[in-house]
């Protein structure tokens, strides 16, 4: 290797760095024009579409926060995600009505203990279609998925970490547990969907055409209050500032001296608990399928490397991204000449947004240049 | 030590001796277990050429292709639709293509083969090109991107299958793809003709994986795949070597797309459901032992062979409780099977040829003193 | 003498490879003692070895009286020894305050007394402290790298290669400061690969050669010494 001056080599490095935040910041000031521009057009022409974008959007934000922090902290990409929520969602559904498959995966058997059976359980709150019930069921889920989350890091992840295992080990052990957690929804509760209520509910008309049902603008706001719990938690407290550095940099929180164990511990609680919330509130609207978990993957990974890995603000966000853009743009596309394009093609919204932020800025909104 | 040398082949023993076993039991003649067998070979065979092909890209280039599926989806509708004579206007099945006739030169019997290698080329080419399509955004990234996206991939290609029905006749299935040299035998006899048909294939993939990563092409590739920074160093083309070890595994999961096609006679686009046309190859290739192309096929054969047995005992007089649900259980198991072992045996059941095992190699690079690339030992 | 850091025999390596055999290195209460050495001598891994990152096979890390053989990091922090890496020195997307937060996370109190003690020592941070540390320049990370470690007012230092990648005129600051630390009662004990600039400001040094003690003595005269100078000094 020649040696260069150790003036002119540091002036190029110097020249080098220039150009790296230039395009740094052009590439993120055409993200955020996008979005913007995205956001405007569908809150102004389709604002049905927008609000149920929003809705959607701000619980996968949930799961995605979690994504986030474990992708960061732990540095693997966890396809167990989905199937996790599914599995919070049946759980919630388990403490409130007690049911299980039987001997046949199409017969039910109810246990004969669930909550609601106590009185008043299932009495709609004000306008909503359910009770007090599922809140109690779904706080129940989330304590228990938090549980299995520390439960299956101590069995499965820690000793993969522990041997130095790459990050393609453990996205395959992830893989594996992930149909695990899938096949076994199935052996307890059949392939047959479920749903947490049953009847019909009415949905109430709003300003500009905004038609919503008084559910939805209780998961909407469920979704922020958890985002904000989490946004205090995070950015305000020591134990999720210690999170966020460790998601910057493991190795440099170590020599800190901050307890990493510990930390890797309450992330597996945050996102647990977080997981079984967000697919307990996806399936208030829909229904409860066991293969529902692997289609979330996507979306959930289109929102966190959208925000950029490790970046809880970032996943909220490009959680918001996603459900808009998953909600409105196959109108959008229709209504700019592909008149024929079927609802169909939702899902793969999330693969093309992923796609696109693979070839402009691969590290995200917030991801930060190394 | 002593168990480690008997694991292998009492595994092989075992999975061998339970599937014929159950298979006897299951049709009480000899020829109806002979019949079974050999389908199961077929389709065991089949899986091999996938996991091969995997191996390629993990086992020997280090690709993280989740979405084999996607691959596997072209592979077998190109195929079927080279195969297929011409859409009938007037039935409901409706498809592209249909280029069988094109294809079938008037002698030698041209048609009971001619199409049918046509067909495989055109796989191999779709596959690939789905390959390299891929890979541009991808494979700069961090290896795990391209998992995200295979998956996306293999899931947009189902949609577009499903919406767009008059491409491959959307979510019926499509039916009525051929089998080379079925017009010389009865459908008994073909079904062990066909099965010769997928171990010649299975044959020649196998040497040319062999052959390709015991070339100058291929230890670049094993280099690549221990240390991409070392190998970029000595002046390789990183993006160009991965792309090509991409491209050429996907190549060959088209090929074997094809033959799971002609076996099948119909796919539809639940044929390539994650778990099987993913998951289970994943299995093949971890249960044998990546970067070995013996282990690789090995793999194949344990993991079809439980497959096929649990399928077996669903003949048993199994509690009700059980037997309504022993796909699921064996799913189940299978998820479970994959985690414990790469947790207790990360190397499958016929290790990759080298001393020193992978692992312990990426351990040290991590963190080699003054590497800027140490990270991610979030735990002493 | 009373030492600040001994440590003796240390052998350490990664996987079945040993990258030190038996070093032994002490550094006595306030002193500053500079570590040189061929690339591939072994330095980082020693400083590794001592902060608990490497598990020692034989040997012996004593902090004062403490033995500290092994202890994970957050007990040797505890224990009143901080490091410095070479690089990835500091958390990008957290601000400069959450940076030094985070370098006092093992304590419960005295947060805003420990940030303002800090925050006098280095003032250029001062001004910004709620600004992301991935915004900052090469030598402002440096800095802040170096802030964070004195968190917890350590009586050991560790510092592995301070000057690597700065420019020539930021090497010199840099080391200044470092020297300033070490006036203020702080034993440092740090590698360098910039061997002349590291042991002008040192008072002691070992020269380091594939994982063994080749060398030590006081500063000045390994400057002198010849086989040192034609070897890490870039003298003819």
């Amino acid at each position: 290797m020649t040696v260069l001056p150790a003036q002119l080599t540091s002036s190029l490095s110097d020249v080098a760095e220039g150009y790296r935040r230039h395009s740094d910041a052009i590439s993120r000031g055409v993200l955020w024009f996008l979005i913007a521009l995205l956001f405007s057009w569908a809150a102004i022409f389709e604002t049905d579409l927008f609000i149920a974008g929003l809705i959607v959007g701000s619980v996968l934000a949930l799961g995605a926060i979690g994504l986030t922090l474990i992708y960061g902290i732990l540095g693997f990409a966890n396809f167990a995600h989905g199937d996790t929520m599914m599995l919070g969602a049946y759980m919630a559904f388990f403490f409130l009505t007690g049911t299980v498959v039987g001997k046949r995966t199409n017969i039910d058997v109810d246990l004969g203990w669930s909550i609601d059976r106590l009185p008043g359980a299932t009495a709609g709150l004000g306008d909503l279609s359910f009770g007090w019930g599922l809140l109690l069921a779904i706080a129940l889920a989330a304590i228990v998925l938090a549980v299995f989350s520390v439960g299956l890091d101590r069995v499965v992840y820690r000793p993969l970490r522990r041997r130095g295992s790459g990050i393609v080990i453990f996205a395959m052990a992830a893989l594996g547990i992930a149909f695990s957690i899938r096949a076994l929804m199935l052996i307890i509760w059949g392939p047959d969907p479920r749903r947490y209520v049953q009847g019909l509910h009415y949905a109430n008309e709003y300003p500009f055409g905004v038609v919503l049902k008084t559910d939805q603008i209780f998961i909407f706001l469920v979704a922020l209050g958890l985002a904000a719990v989490m946004y205090y938690v995070l950015f305000h407290t020591k134990l999720g500032k210690a999170m966020r550095a460790m998601a910057d940099n493991p190795d440099l929180a170590l020599v800190s001296g901050i307890n990493t164990t510990r930390i890797v511990m309450w992330t597996w609680v945050f996102a647990g608990g977080l997981m079984a919330i967000a697919g307990a509130l996806l399936s208030i609207q829909a229904l409860l399928r066991p293969i529902l978990g692997f289609e979330l993957i996507l979306p959930l990974f289109a929102a966190t490397i959208l925000g950029g890995i490790g970046k809880p603000q970032g996943a909220f966000i490009g959680a918001l991204v996603v459900g808009v853009a998953q909600e409105s743009s196959i109108q959008f596309l229709r209504s700019v000449g592909f008149e024929d394009l079927s609802i169909g093609y939702k899902p793969a919204v999330a693969f093309v947004i992923l796609i696109l932020i693979l070839l402009l800025r691969p590290r995200g909104l917030f991801g930060t240049a190394t | 030590m002593r168990f480690e040398r008997m694991l292998t082949p009492l595994v092989l023993l075992t999975v061998t001796g339970l599937l014929v076993g159950t298979t006897l039991e299951r049709s009480r003649s000899l020829d109806g277990t002979i019949n079974f067998l050999a389908f199961f070979a077929t389709t065991a065979a089949i899986y091999a050429v996938f996991s091969l092909a995997l191996n390629v890209q993990w086992g020997y280039t280090g690709i993280f292709n989740f979405g084999v599926a996607a691959f596997f989806l072209v592979g077998a509708y190109t195929a079927a639709i080279f195969v297929k004579p011409p859409a009938d206007p007037e039935s409901s099945v409706r498809y592209v293509g249909g280029f069988g006739e094109v294809f079938s030169p008037p002698f030698l019997g041209g048609d009971q083969w001619v199409p049918f290698l046509v067909a495989m080329l055109a796989a191999a080419i779709a596959s690939g090109l789905l390959a390299f399509l891929l890979a541009i955004p991808t494979l700069r990234l961090r290896e795990d991107y391209l998992a995200i996206t295979t998956i996306g991939i293999a899931e947009l290609l189902r949609r577009i299958v499903i919406q767009e029905d008059y491409l491959v006749n959307g979510s019926r299935s499509l039916i009525g793809i051929p089998k080379p040299f079925s017009g010389y035998f009865e459908a008994d006899t073909n079904r062990f003709v066909y099965l010769a048909v997928v171990v010649v294939v299975l044959i020649v993939v196998f040497l040319l994986v062999e052959r390709v990563i015991r070339s100058p092409w291929g230890r670049v590739l094993r280099a690549l795949k221990e240390d991409e920074i070392a190998t970029a160093a000595s002046g390789k083309n990183v993006f160009a070597f991965k792309m090509q070890g991409f491209i050429l595994g996907a190549m060959f999961m088209g090929v074997g797309g094809a033959v799971f096609a002609f076996s099948r006679g119909s796919i539809g686009p639940t044929t390539f459901d994650h778990f099987f046309a993913t998951f289970l190859i994943w299995a093949m290739l971890i249960v044998g032992g990546s970067g070995n192309n013996w282990g690789a096929i090995a793999g194949a054969y344990v993991v079809w062979g439980i497959f096929t047995i649990t399928l077996n005992l669903q003949l048993y007089d199994l509690p009700s409780l059980i037997e309504s649900r022993i796909s699921f259980i064996r799913d189940f198991l299978l998820g479970l099977l994959i985690v414990a072992i790469l947790l207790l045996r990360p190397q499958g059941l016929i290790p990759e040829e080298r001393r020193v095992s992978i692992w312990l190699d990426r351990r040290m690079r991590k963190s080699t003193p003054g590497d800027p690339a140490a990270t991610n030992t979030s735990e002493p | 003498m009373t030492f600040a850091l001994e440590a003796t025999g240390l052998v350490a390596g990664y996987g079945e490879a040993e990258i030190l055999h038996s070093v032994s290195v002490t550094v006595a209460d306030g002193e500053m003692v500079a570590i040189i050495g061929p690339n591939g001598a072994g330095k980082s891994t020693l400083l590794k070895a001592v902060f608990g990152l490497l598990p020692a096979r034989a040997g012996e890390v004593r902090l004062g009286s403490e033995d500290v053989t092994n202890h994970t990091p957050d007990r040797i922090v505890a224990a009143g020894m901080s490091y410095v890496p070479q690089v990835e020195n500091v958390f990008p997307s957290l601000s400069i305050n959450e940076n030094l937060e985070m370098g006092a996370f093992i304590r419960r109190d005295g947060l805003p007394e420990r940030l303002e003690r800090v925050y006098e020592m280095f003032p250029d941070l001062t001004s910004r402290r709620r600004d992301a540390a991935g915004k900052l320049s090469g030598g402002q990370r440096q800095m802040l790298a170096l802030a964070r470690a004195l968190m917890l007012d350590p009586t050991v230092l560790l510092l592995d290669e301070p000057s690597a990648g700065l420019s020539p005129k930021m090497v010199h600051i840099i080391f200044k400061k470092i020297l300033e630390i070490n006036k203020a009662g702080t034993a440092v004990l740090l590698v360098e690969q910039n061997a002349r600039e590291a042991l002008s400001f040192s008072q002691r040094g070992y020269v380091l050669v594939a994982g063994e003690n080749r060398l030590e003595g006081d500063a000045a005269g390994l400057i002198d010494n010849e086989e040192v100078g034609r070897l890490y000094l870039g003298e003819s």
